[in-house]
């Protein structure tokens, strides 16, 4: 049979993002270990709806890892206590019977609280937009093996691809600095040589969005790296360094 | 007397030998010149792989686009899942691939229910998908001479899957999505995000904009638009557990149906053979192990009964049983295609294991899908190169390490075939209404390839509605941008209000969640894997009953007009069982087998599919008759003039 334990919860509770919110704290008896986070936050909204209250709201979808949707600090953690993995595939298992669990929302100046544990990161969205494309349309598009790319360049462009824009980075950083998330877009397209006719204008571009939308610096603490679910590298932000620097120097 | 459609006049589509359709078409079709495009709304709603592509590309050509999604970013969508591959008859191994093979193969994999002319016009257009992708900058994996690697794919025995290690959806999607962003930053497309939308506005019989619930605010507002593009998704989630996400939803294509958009093949869905299995009641979802691993792994259970009682008791484990004691039943059955059988195949053969009792697992319903001689083969480093991010997450879940023990999979509801009627120019029986991707019935006949979903969503989106949306708007480069004070608006945000007031206002005893479990249960025990008329009739009555209950014992805590989680799940699970009554209409209807449809009566000796051509060869459309009423059933005739129409054989 399934093992089951008993949990106290510590949950950030706030109406709106003027409103002061508080922790309330639920217990929950008998969760089974082999259950996920988002189903034990799932057995906790049954219970709350049933006694006539208002369900914990948080963001999740795809609930296997890939959406980038779910956003909870879990006991001091963007996403938990288990490495390289979204809250989402975090499970029960990896706490104990009788432990009390803190969970928060992102806390960070980038992304203000819509309610409970759900945040706005339209922030993200907005870096993307000031350049983390290239700029070709539908139609012009030469033939796929057309250009050469070698496999190392397409595996290291791949790893750096591989950001879901959940913001754990900018929630790991005592700054909020977004520098992990922008870093990556930029690598992506850098290592490409599709990216490259761009790359100073889109490090630039890109760089001075996220200082607008109010993201601190980067202090190389590596907490971002540490915490991301994805394990995208600190390097990253080296690239965009001398992508920027380059780019800077060019002016 | 049924109603028929003309493939012809009403399907609109166009003549000439199937090759040169398309090209027929595009030569032929009125465009909307620049400074029109700009004096043309379009709405496009959700931002995945069709809506996101179609977005951006409407955009760049300079048309006036609002796109909506109810996630918090476009990048979201559940596209970003799929993890295998996308299909393109690029020939880049030189295995013998061509357009037409590409086309041949993905009607065999539908099961010969698919319009012959819109599946070659897909595979016409895959090729440029990949272009289009790497000049993105999409990372498709390469090999060491920097050219694109490919892998293969079920119901194919040419390689010709593209990919980007197991997260090519989510490669291409960012790619649709930096597209969309660079027309946003233009100002071209406004994005609206947390935006759900609620009904379809019909203005003197045209689609003329939409009622959106601002999830954040929990206000309704209206968008008001020359034409209305419907790309989210498909219904799955009607079965509760499926590999879809959470909020992935079959309401806007429910909304344009009640509106008079026909309803296309509802009872195609697909069961995908490789999911982790279910393990507890508490379960939200299942997580899909992609196909790709299908080209390495073997599927198997124990040749002897008392090997599977004893594994299931814990007595034993699958790598204590002899490899001569080992039954490798799809390579058995199916000696041509072996591990690689199409989706349905597959998940059928697993269910016969399971019912006969060799299934694995302490509930029997699961069988292995085992790396063993792939890693003695190819060497543990190569196998976690192809599929390392697959296993993490597999021992992430299952808390077991599948490079040591066989992985144990379940077939799981994943992804439906059936959608809105569309036409060759993929608008609905609604003028105006568009539909793409998966929302539409299109392409996928009876049964979906994999890989041939992220062609489908990008091919709609990129290459074919941004041309044929334009014969519609031609004509409508003379009408002014509607106001959304006018009383269509008005009355169709009254009777919105009316169903939330009255969904509110039922104060009841259970949660949205207990009753689309329950919902679940009906859908996959009576009509899942296997159907009978007997299973679909229960259906039809179990799904009256939740209804009513539902209707009247659903209980939404908080308000309206605020954020609410409940209330957004309410919507969708009212119109999702609407969907599964029309899923076991639309079953019980058509009496034979193909594809992911399997009748019990209707089987070949060896237990495949039994088409039965002469009777049901149509496409089956669903008509709104009202709340009370049966749905009026009308036929698009599927004429084959290009292909010869076999039983699918997949053994020799």
């Amino acid at each position: 049979m399934d093992k089951t334990i008993n949990i106290t919860l510590k949950v950030w509770r706030q109406r709106g993002p003027k409103e002061r919110g508080a922790f309330e704290s639920y217990k929950l008896d008998g969760i089974s270990t082999d259950s996920s986070f988002l189903e034990m936050l799932d057995i906790l909204n049954e219970k709350l709806i049933n006694e006539g209250k208002e369900p914990v709201v948080f963001d999740h979808d795809c609930r296997e890892g890939i959406c980038g949707m779910c956003s909870l600090y879990v006991n001091g953690h963007p996403h938990g206590p288990d490495d390289s993995i979204t809250t989402c595939q975090l499970h029960m298992r990896r706490f104990k019977d009788g432990e009390t669990i803190t969970v928060e929302p992102w806390r960070s100046a980038g992304f203000p609280v819509i309610r409970d544990l759900m945040v706005d990161r339209t922030a993200f969205d907005k870096i993307i937009q000031a350049g983390g494309y290239t700029s070709i349309n539908v139609g012009g598009a030469q033939d796929a093996n057309a250009i050469l790319i070698p496999k190392e360049a397409a595996d290291e462009a791949m790893d750096s691809a591989s950001c879901i824009g959940c913001g754990a980075c900018v929630a790991a950083c005592k700054n909020g600095s977004a520098m992990l998330f922008v870093s990556a877009k930029v690598s992506q397209l850098a290592l490409l040589p599709q990216g490259r006719a761009e790359a100073a204008r889109r490090a630039k571009a890109m760089t001075a969005r996220m200082d607008e939308l109010g993201f601190g610096n980067c202090t190389n603490t590596g907490a971002c790296e540490a915490e991301c679910p994805k394990n995208v590298s600190i390097s990253n932000i080296a690239r965009l360094n001398r992508e920027f620097l380059k780019a800077k120097f060019r002016d | 007397m049924t109603t028929i459609i003309d493939p012809k006049k009403d399907s609109k589509v166009p003549e000439g030998p199937l090759a040169e359709k398309w090209t027929n078409y595009k030569g032929n079709q009125k465009l909307v010149n620049p400074a029109n495009k700009r004096r043309l709304d379009i709405i496009v709603v959700g931002t995945g792989l069709a809506g996101g592509a179609a977005a951006a590309s409407l955009g760049e050509m300079g048309f006036n686009v609002m796109n909506f999604c109810i996630q918090d970013s476009p990048r979201r969508a559940h596209s970003i899942a799929a993890q295998g591959g996308i299909n393109a008859a690029k020939n880049y191994q030189n295995d013998g691939d061509s357009v037409y093979r590409l086309f041949y193969d993905t009607i065999k994999g539908g099961d010969y229910r698919a319009r012959e002319s819109n599946v070659h016009r897909l595979a016409e257009v895959a090729n440029n998908i990949i272009d289009q992708c790497v000049a993105q900058g999409v990372p498709f994996a390469r090999e060491y001479g920097g050219l694109l690697d490919n892998r293969s794919f079920g119901g194919a025995q040419v390689s010709r899957t593209f990919y980007a290690k197991g997260q090519t959806g989510q490669q291409l999607l960012l790619g649709a999505y930096s597209s969309l962003s660079r027309q946003v930053e233009k100002g071209s497309v406004k994005l609206y995000t947390r935006y759900e939308m609620v009904d379809l506005v019909i203005i003197d019989g045209r689609a003329r904009g939409i009622l959106a619930r601002n999830l954040v605010t929990g206000k309704i507002e209206r968008f008001a638009a020359h034409a209305v593009v419907i790309a989210t998704g498909g219904y799955g989630n009607a079965f509760f557990l499926s590999t879809n996400a959470m909020a992935c939803n079959g309401s806007a294509a429910m909304q344009a149906y009640k509106k008079g958009a026909y309803f296309g093949n509802p009872c195609f869905a697909q069961i995908h053979p490789t999911s982790i299995p279910v393990h507890g009641e508490f379960q939200s979802k299942l997580t899909l192990m992609s196909e790709s691993l299908r080209n390495d792994g073997r599927i198997w259970v124990p040749k002897k009964k008392e090997d599977a009682e004893a594994i299931r008791a814990g007595k034993l484990k699958p790598t204590q049983i002899k490899e001569e004691d080992r039954d490798y039943y799809l390579e058995r059955r199916y000696p041509a295609f072996g591990n690689l059988v199409p989706r349905d195949v597959a998940s059928r053969a697993a269910k016969e294991r399971c019912d006969a009792g060799f299934g694995v697992n302490s509930t029997g319903l699961a069988v292995y899908l085992d790396f063993s001689s792939a890693i003695q083969r190819l060497g543990i480093d190569a196998v976690r190169a192809r599929y390392g991010n697959l296993f993490q997450m597999y021992e992430k879940i299952v808390d077991d390490n599948p490079y040591e023990t066989p992985m144990m999979i379940f077939p799981a509801i994943h992804y439906t075939m059936g959608g809105l009627w569309v036409d060759y120019e993929l608008m609905t029986s609604i003028p105006g209404c568009f539909c793409i991707g998966e929302a539409n019935f299109s392409d996928h006949g009876a049964n979906r390839l994999g890989a041939s979903a992220l062609m489908q969503g990008l091919a709609d989106g990129y290459f074919i509605l941004p041309y044929t949306i334009q014969n519609y708007l031609a004509d409508q480069i003379s009408v002014p941008r509607f106001s959304t004070d006018l009383p269509e608006f008005e009355q169709t945000e009254i009777e919105l209000d009316k169903k939330i007031a009255k969904l509110m206002n039922i104060k009841g005893k259970r949660s949205v969640d207990s009753l689309h479990k329950e919902l679940g249960h009906i859908m996959w025990e009576y009509v899942g894997m296997a159907r009978t008329k007997e299973s679909l009739e229960k259906a039809i009555e179990e799904l009256k009953k939740i209804k009513k209950e539902f209707w009247s014992n659903v209980r939404i805590p908080g308000e309206a007009n605020s954020l609410n989680i409940e209330l957004e799940k309410a919507l969708r699970v009212a119109d999702f069982i609407d969907v599964g009554m029309l899923m076991a209409l639309d079953g019980l209807n058509r009496n034979e087998s193909c594809g992911g449809h399997f009748r019990e009566e209707y089987q070949t000796p060896d237990g495949e599919t039994l088409r039965r051509d002469d009777e049901y060869s149509y496409v089956a459309c669903w008509k709104y008759m009202g709340e009370e009423q049966e749905p009026e059933l009308i036929k698009e005739p599927l004429d084959y003039e290009f292909v010869v129409r076999q039983q699918r054989n997949y053994k020799s």
